[in-house]
């Protein structure tokens, strides 16, 4: 079932002592979902990504725009006639009943010919608690439960419905950093195990990077930039999406574009034909740095981390718009730290040229480019 | 370890002593008199020890009159006013709008003083020479003949009395479940939405068992305030509680001590033992159920 959302907006009205007018926390949202896929929704808090969520859900009424589950419009339909599942962020489990109560709730509300048998109702949840691993659980209460199995709970009673459409609010955000890594798998593989379109909203880039097959990145209630996670990275449209994904963030330089040239600090520092004259920003991924005895770009160096496969070379210069840049060099990369400081060579694929005022990608043609 | 002990001890020394002279000293105190017959108040002797005094108040017909009064009071109002209040704080959770002045209005009457009340009702209900009492008024226009509430039949007379106790209660519970209410996590609320939960269900399998708690407190304090009920009755009736046929156990033991057939500090304290274990016993057993459903 794809998911396709067609210019959402969604206001509300202010808030708080003296507040006047609206908020838009969604503007003019239109993106697909393919079938069958995992979708990240992705964005820093407040960027209206789980109000998005709670529209596609039907928890919230768009203000403007549509909602279409494979052709269907669902805009006008409440939750339960959607065919949606929710795993919300604090799992919301109902405390007084057992693992099994919980996953059988949603069953027990169908009426009429949806109805299951009882003999029925508990097969499903059992298939549902198998799909999640949690079979030995079924007689627990939920607070008798880790944080990650509860979740695993929550997602047994949202896939038992056999929805159409799986949606998860914040799902790894109340784990522990152990917990995440394994959890993420888990979702990755009931999600395809299932092959339920799945939408999961996430503050954490590395998380949706990871597992999604497409990610949307939003910001302040508007789409910056929708495709596949690797897409997204190579190719941000805007200073925003290039800032926002990869660890550790990519280094913004104020840079000039002049004669053809990139020049950061009064060195040319690389070929950028086809992009227009004037000051640009200028953003080197980490991994775009080479060290190079005659490399156009010198920069002191601050200390180097070691992280075992890598070297984290953490350096300053001038043009830098953070107080340090940091380098990923192969830790068997050779390099000389003369007089503590350190010449690059930047790859033409990892500099990615924004202008200085709309912040809006300035394309160049990187294959021709020669540093 | 020892000497941390002692620490304990002495911390909890004021309210032990307090504890000890105001409440155990004089329950035990309480259980001698019961024990002792035909105890003089002026010379402080008594002819023997027995269970006499439990058998003459368990003979004295005003003693039983109270305890049908009281068992009915009980009976009739904890779940009554436990019902309307649940019934009355989800409504007030479920609208928006003057939802604040709503919650006064509700709790106002917990301010008011229980006498004060008393007298609106006598005006409410009461008949006299010049007035058939607003109540009364309204019933006439339904066709109803005048019903003297305040000294008229025995049902009529209970009636009031529980519809004033009611009245007297409700505005604590509601406030206590407004609060339960208000704290039930709503992501529990969005999770039955998303899974296409009726109202009805909501509220039995959601709402309910997440103020369950509070509910037991308020089922058992609302017991335990219904058999000590005493000046709800006078405060409609008037002080001579056995004439009106409108006494509670509580009434009692306080006529056995100064009322105008007072004097009588044996019986008083008997009625009180029997009024302390039928409280115990209740309490007990509703602590019993309720742990047996709320299951914690």
């Amino acid at each position: 079932m794809n998911i396709k959302l067609e210019n959402l907006t969604k206001r509300f009205p202010a808030r708080g002592k003296g507040a006047r007018g609206e908020v838009t926390a969604v503007e003019n949202l239109t993106f697909e979902a393919p079938d069958g896929m995992l979708v990240g929704l992705l964005g820093p808090s407040g960027c209206g990504k789980s109000t998005t969520l709670n529209m596609i859900c039907g928890l919230e009424k768009p203000t403007e725009g549509r909602i279409f589950f494979g052709g269907e419009d669902v805009t006008a339909l409440p939750p339960e006639r959607r065919g949606v599942g929710m795993v919300f962020q604090n799992y919301a489990l109902y405390p007084h009943l057992t693992v099994l109560q919980n996953i059988l709730f949603p069953l027990q509300n169908l009426k009429g010919a949806d109805r299951p048998t009882a003999a029925q109702m508990k097969e499903r949840a059992l298939e549902a608690a198998r799909m999640v691993e949690i079979e030995a659980l079924l007689d627990r209460k939920p607070k008798e439960l880790s944080g990650g199995q509860q979740q695993r709970v929550a997602i047994a009673r949202a896939l038992v419905k056999r929805p159409r459409v799986l949606l998860l609010d914040e799902p790894l955000s109340n784990l522990d950093a152990r917990l995440r890594l394994q959890t993420r798998e888990e979702i990755c593989r009931i999600q395809k195990q299932t092959g339920v379109t799945t939408v999961f909203v996430t503050h954490d880039q590395e998380e949706a990077m990871s597992i999604s097959d497409r990610i949307v990145v939003m910001k302040d209630g508007v789409l910056m930039q929708q495709g596949k996670p690797q897409e997204v990275y190579d190719d941000p449209a805007n200073l925003f999406v290039a800032k926002f994904l990869g660890t550790p963030p990519i280094n913004v330089f104020e840079g000039e574009v002049k004669g053809g040239r990139l020049y950061l600090g009064g060195a040319a520092v690389l070929e950028t034909p086809g992009a227009a004259e004037g000051p640009v920003w200028a953003g080197v991924r980490p991994e775009g740095f080479v060290p190079a005895a005659d490399g156009p770009l010198e920069c002191a160096v601050s200390r180097l981390e070691v992280l075992g496969r890598d070297v984290s070379l953490v350096c300053t210069h001038p043009a830098c718009q953070s107080p340090t840049l940091r380098a990923i060099l192969s830790s068997q990369s050779q390099f000389a730290l003369g007089q503590g400081a350190v010449r690059f060579a930047l790859v033409p694929g990892k500099v990615l040229l924004f202008d200085r005022d709309t912040e809006a990608r300035v394309p160049f043609a990187a294959a021709a480019a020669k540093q | 370890m020892q000497s941390n002990s002692k620490k304990a001890w002495l911390y909890l020394l004021p309210s032990l002593v307090l504890l000890g002279a105001f409440l155990v000293y004089p329950l035990i105190d309480v259980f001698i008199y019961s024990l002792e017959e035909c105890y003089n108040f002026a010379s402080q002797t008594y002819e023997g020890v027995g269970a006499y005094n439990y058998l003459y108040v368990l003979h004295d017909p005003y003693f039983l009159q109270a305890v049908r009064n009281t068992f009915l009071l009980v009976i009739i109002t904890v779940p009554l006013s436990t019902g309307l209040a649940l019934l009355i704080s989800a409504g007030l959770a479920s609208i928006r709008p003057l939802r604040r002045l709503y919650q006064t209005i509700y709790f106002l009457p917990y301010v008011t003083n229980t006498l004060a009340v008393g007298l609106v009702f006598m005006v409410l209900f009461q008949k006299t020479e010049y007035t058939d009492g607003l109540v009364n008024l309204c019933l006439g226009l339904f066709g109803k003949g005048p019903i003297d509430f305040i000294n008229g039949p025995y049902w009529a007379k209970m009636f009031v009395l529980c519809f004033y106790t009611i009245w007297v209660v409700m505005p604590f519970k509601i406030l206590v479940l407004t609060g339960a209410l208000a704290s039930v996590n709503p992501d529990y609320y969005k999770a039955a939405r998303v899974d296409g939960t009726s109202r009805g269900r909501i509220f039995w399998r959601i709402t309910l068992p997440s103020i369950a708690p509070m509910l037991v407190y308020l089922v058992i304090t609302g017991f335990i305030g219904a058999f000590k009920a005493y000046s709800d009755a006078v405060a409609l009736f008037g002080a001579d509680l056995n004439a009106a046929g409108m006494n509670t156990i509580v009434g009692y033991v306080y006529d056995m001590l100064y009322g105008d057939s007072g004097g009588y500090p044996s019986y008083a304290s008997a009625a009180a033992m029997i009024l302390f274990v039928i409280v115990l016993t209740i309490t007990c057993i509703n602590l019993l159920v309720s742990r047996k459903s709320v299951g914690e």
